[in-house]
């Protein structure tokens, strides 16, 4: 799980030097020569190990106005459990009354344990601040479910109502381009130029789709959770912007996650 | 979306209610028609404007209202036709009568998947690409295609209109203009965007991409 402290130091080395979009040296750089040198560094491993180290590191150390860890955080199977908590969300939590996935309910437990804002934390962009923290937290905790088999509960009544309203949020078409989720992802061994989409309606594309975020994306160079994968599926369907951990994004990964039941999580994976 | 048979919807906790013995899953949840309300609000509550990309955009017409309520199935055959005549009474031919422009500028435009997200600036078509070749395969030269919709490669050939300007092939050039138009017109839940009606082409560019598709000169017929 922790990549030895030399290959650590050369991914911060490699990644500061290469990777980040904005670095004024790539544009010297052709596209071909630096994705050549991109994929030998790949060759090594996945960078989202760097994100499960910072993740496993903010678990444990004491934050925010209340000075608390978040050894404490319930994420659906008990007070601190960790091991195999990412194959069952989005869940229902008794103490919020809601269906919550992974990135909500790290924010509930910043908010109670810690002392954090839970408004300022949704309303700061992805990336940043605290919002740069719950992805890294993300990908830790999904990290520790990984070979684990999904398996999202279904028994309370809200749970059965988010997979219902995902279902339809997956087929609402609307828009400038009447695009829906459906549109990309609702049908087998389709492409966008050569990008291979993965039908999301059932297995096995949810195993690929949907169980394989967080992931370390190749051609940003940034780690993305969940929550900012389904936001830039909206941008490119036309839509709106949907706000982090709004009941809609939440009803969409409830009902990819169980149509993904069975499939063998790989977060977070490396993507294109 | 609001429920559509409200009377029906008040009757319907009365008829699971009498139904609960011969169901063993435990408690009944809400009805098909409450679950469509209840998403619908949900969908609503969960955007805000973002540049040029309003909350305004969520508005479904009634092909929209439709074809996601079909959830992937085929429409009843009835129900796809009215949306199929309503979608071609849209559909504005060019008023110099002129089909064709230059299929250069065509294969552009058909290269441009930009447009119309909160990240772009205008929502003006010109700002607009076409994203043909994000679905179809199109000229033989480019590998990068997609394949969410068919090939379109050797398009005048395959449906046999060699010359665009004969009289032979004015069935063709008809439905190529009210295809790209408005793709509802011939497939009631046609995945592809509905360019000319939706103002995300001028009518300059949707000329452009008939030339593409047509002009014996372009290298879709070469």
């Amino acid at each position: 799980m922790h990549p030895s402290t030399p290959r650590l130091a050369a991914w911060l080395a490699a990644i500061a030097l290469v990777t980040w979009p904005a670095m004024p040296a790539q544009a010297q750089k052709s596209a071909a020569e630096g994705i050549a040198e991109y994929r030998a560094m790949l060759a090594d491993g996945n960078p989202a190990e760097l994100f499960e180290a910072k993740g496993e590191a903010l678990w444990a150390q004491a934050r925010g106005p209340k000075n608390a860890t978040l050894q404490a955080c319930d994420l659906g199977k008990g007070p601190g459990v960790v091991k195999g908590a990412f194959v069952e969300l989005p869940r229902r939590f008794a103490d919020t009354g809601q269906v919550q996935d992974l990135e909500s309910r790290l924010v509930t437990c910043m908010a109670t344990l810690q002392g954090f804002d839970a408004v300022e934390i949704v309303k700061t962009p992805f990336g940043r601040g605290e919002q740069a923290n719950v992805t890294a937290l993300a990908t830790w905790i999904a990290s520790e479910s990984r070979g684990l088999r999904f398996n999202l509960p279904q028994a309370h009544a809200d749970e059965r109502r988010s997979y219902e309203i995902g279902k339809r949020a997956f087929f609402y078409r609307a828009g400038t381009h009447d695009f829906a989720c459906a549109t990309c992802h609702g049908d087998d061994n389709k492409r966008i130029r050569l990008q291979d989409l993965p039908n999301l309606t059932k297995n096995p594309g949810d195993g690929v789709g949907f169980a394989a975020w967080p992931a370390y994306r190749v051609s940003n160079g940034q780690m993305w959770s969940m929550q900012l994968r389904l936001n830039d599926c909206f941008r490119q369907q036309r839509f709106p912007y949907p706000g982090f951990g709004s009941e809609l994004t939440i009803a969409l990964s409830t009902y990819m996650g169980v149509n993904a039941k069975g499939a063998v999580s790989v977060a977070p994976a490396l993507k294109r | 979306m609001t429920t559509r048979f409200p009377i029906l919807a008040s009757l319907l906790p009365a008829a699971t209610l009498m139904l609960t013995s011969a169901c063993s899953t435990g408690p009944v949840g809400p009805s098909s028609a409450e679950l469509d309300a209840q998403a619908a609000a949900v969908i609503r509550a969960a955007f805000r404007d973002e540049g040029i990309a309003k909350v305004e955009r969520l508005n479904q017409d009634a092909s929209n209202l439709a074809c996601s309520a079909a959830q992937g199935t085929a429409l009843p055959a009835a129900q796809a036709k009215a949306i199929e005549a309503e979608n071609l009474a849209t559909v504005k031919p060019p008023p110099d009568g002129i089909y064709l422009g230059d299929w250069k500028k065509g294969e552009t435009l058909a290269q441009d998947g930009r447009g119309m997200t909160w990240t772009d600036k205008s929502a003006e078509p010109k700002a607009n690409g076409g994203n043909c070749y994000n679905c179809h395969q199109i000229g033989k030269a480019e590998i990068s295609y997609g394949t969410i919709g068919p090939s379109l490669t050797n398009y005048a050939k395959t449906h046999g209109a060699s010359d665009p300007a004969s009289p032979a092939a004015k069935a063709l050039v008809d439905y190529t203009w009210g295809k790209l138009y408005n793709a509802r017109a011939y497939n009631a839940c046609s995945n592809m965007p509905r360019f000319g009606h939706m103002k995300l082409l001028d009518e300059a560019q949707m000329k452009d991409l008939m030339a593409l598709l047509l002009d014996p000169k372009s290298p879709v017929n070469q």
